[in-house]
């Protein structure tokens, strides 16, 4: 489904300030795996994310979705087939419009928008049933203009608007670290259900490493632009954060106690 | 050539300078204001070029205007409403109220075709760019294709007006556009704090009655003794002024009031539990 073939992009390179974000990165995700990425700041799990979606242009290497290269097709072009999801709940959605209109912008995502209106009656029975799964009573304020919802309900409707046309590929960039605890179980909960349901293939990026382990069937976890860890499998579903830690000390050798305080 | 024709290649010629502003915005990267002062100066040498003379005029030409007059009078309808007009006891019908028809229902037309367009897919991807670029480009829309061809519209809109206007006053001139924008922007500000903006409906709905209003206001405060024509501008920064603060301090207003209706309410409240107590 998707495939990253020794891909490295280095930043500022030849100044001081040089840093090689992704060094000779291979993965490669089956259809419908969930794997959730961790690693501390500065670990490329962001470049990784602006590689596949197309925002960033790796210096080397292939990025392939459906075994089709896709490392020249602008972001625009492959968003018809990647649904992503932001850290920010003021990023994935537009304010001044509606619910309806929303939905109805991300029902154009993998179809050619045409002249034709984007809210019909049918349609608007299709979009409400969509909402009614997210159980946010967000179905009778179909004409709410978007910037009047809760941080917690926008970003379920960004993870509605991501996922309900089906993308081949799922991101969610840290979809739930701006949102407070209990907000962002529900997201989590939405999450796992709406993967489920569409048989998504998905690429999670999480700081959070609980949610890394209870989420998925794959995780990785990255470390200077490369992937030091990648477990999956029952393997995975045994692991707790006390492995994780350890697995990254033992990898690394190095001191990891600061790191503890930032991921526990 | 035939002035319909005409009006409608003039619109379109707007259009492609519309979209050659836009290119020079996404692809050439240069800031949107001055890639439209760029244009702008650029098209006032054209348009020199193009008319040979700084004024022409086009007062024995034919024109939208003298066409729509003379079907009209052909049609027989002119004899018809001219009876009906004369027995209810009122003057001729005039040809003032002819153009005055005509512009209506051009305005309105305009009006029902942009507020279709917004609602349809493209158009809600071109709400988005304004709205949210990073959004809509992460749902497969190519924002730099929607900016051009927004901003095609948008100038295809000003050229078709001015083909209007260059029509009704029979004549022509290089500089008949400057100022125009301020006169715009002044129309949509007073517009939007007058109207809303609630849907597309009514936020297109605003922008020609702000026009409306802003045009009588102007007309009328030329009317007081001390105010000449070239106060002009100095109304128009005026009244932009009072349409961007009013509303603010409407809002303010109603806050206070209800802040202080609710303290009222909670004093009441205390005194009841006092007296109860």
């Amino acid at each position: 489904m998707l495939n990253l073939k020794d891909v490295s992009i280095t930043f500022n390179e030849g100044t001081p300030d040089e840093k090689k974000a992704l060094q000779s990165v291979d993965l490669e995700l089956k259809k419908g795996e969930f794997v959730t990425v961790i690693g501390s700041n500065g670990a490329g799990k962001s470049t990784l994310m602006n590689v596949v979606s197309g925002s960033l242009i790796p210096d080397v290497g292939e990025v392939m979705i459906d075994d089709k290269h896709v490392v020249h097709l602008p972001e625009y072009k492959r968003a018809g087939f990647i649904g992503r999801v932001f850290q920010d709940p003021m990023a994935g959605t537009a304010p001044s419009m509606t619910i309806e209109e929303n939905l109805a912008m991300a029902y154009s995502r993998d179809k050619k928008r045409k002249l034709i209106p984007g809210v019909t009656k049918k349609r608007r029975e299709m979009y409400r049933e969509y909402l009614e799964s997210l159980n946010l009573g967000l179905e009778d304020r179909l004409n709410a203009r978007v910037g009047l919802l809760s941080g917690g309900e926008r970003q379920a409707l960004s993870l509605l608007m991501a996922t309900f046309t089906e993308p081949h590929i799922l991101m969610l960039d840290e979809h739930t670290a701006a949102l407070d605890p209990s907000r962002a179980e529900l997201i989590t909960e939405i999450t796992a259900d709406v993967v489920k349901k569409f048989e998504l293939t998905t690429l999670m990026v999480t700081h959070n490493m609980q949610q890394a382990l209870d989420l998925g069937d794959r995780l990785i976890m990255m470390d200077k632009g490369q992937i030091i860890f990648d477990v999956s499998g029952e393997e995975k579903q045994e692991l707790t954060i006390k492995d994780l830690l350890d697995e990254f000390h033992r990898i690394r050798g190095k001191q990891i106690e600061s790191d503890r305080a930032v991921l526990g | 050539m035939s002035p319909i024709l005409a009006t409608l290649l003039g619109a379109f010629a707007g259009f492609i300078a519309g979209c050659i502003t836009g290119v020079l915005h996404t692809k050439g990267n240069i800031n949107a204001l001055l890639a439209g002062i760029l244009m702008m100066i650029a098209l006032y040498s054209i348009n020199l070029r193009l008319m040979g003379q700084p004024t022409v005029s086009m007062l024995n030409e034919s024109t939208l205007f003298t066409q729509i007059q003379s079907w009209w009078v052909a049609s027989g309808f002119d004899a018809f409403f001219n009876n009906i007009v004369l027995s209810l006891g009122a003057e001729r019908f005039s040809g003032t109220w002819l153009v005055f028809s005509v512009m209506v229902i051009l305005t309105l037309m305009v009006k029902v075709f942009l507020d279709y367009f917004l609602k349809t897919e493209v158009g809600l991807a071109l709400r988005a760019t304004g709205d949210n670029q990073k959004m809509i480009r992460s749902l497969s829309a190519n924002t730099d294709g929607l900016i051009i061809i927004g901003i095609g519209i948008s100038n295809g809109l000003v050229a078709l007006s001015g083909a209007l206007i260059g029509q009704y006053g029979g004549f022509a001139n290089v500089n008949m556009g400057i100022g125009m924008i301020v006169i715009g922007l002044a129309s949509v500000i007073i517009g939007e704090a007058l109207f809303g903006k609630r849907t597309i409906i009514i936020a297109t709905l605003a922008v020609i009655g702000g026009a409306i209003v802003y045009r009588i206001v102007v007309t009328m405060a030329l009317r007081v003794d001390f105010l000449d024509s070239g106060d002009m501008k100095l109304i128009t920064a005026v009244l932009v002024i009072a349409a961007l603060v009013a509303p603010r301090m409407v809002q303010a207003r109603k806050e206070k009031k209800r802040r202080l209706r609710k303290k009222a309410e909670l004093l009441q409240r205390k005194e009841g539990e006092v007296h109860s107590a």
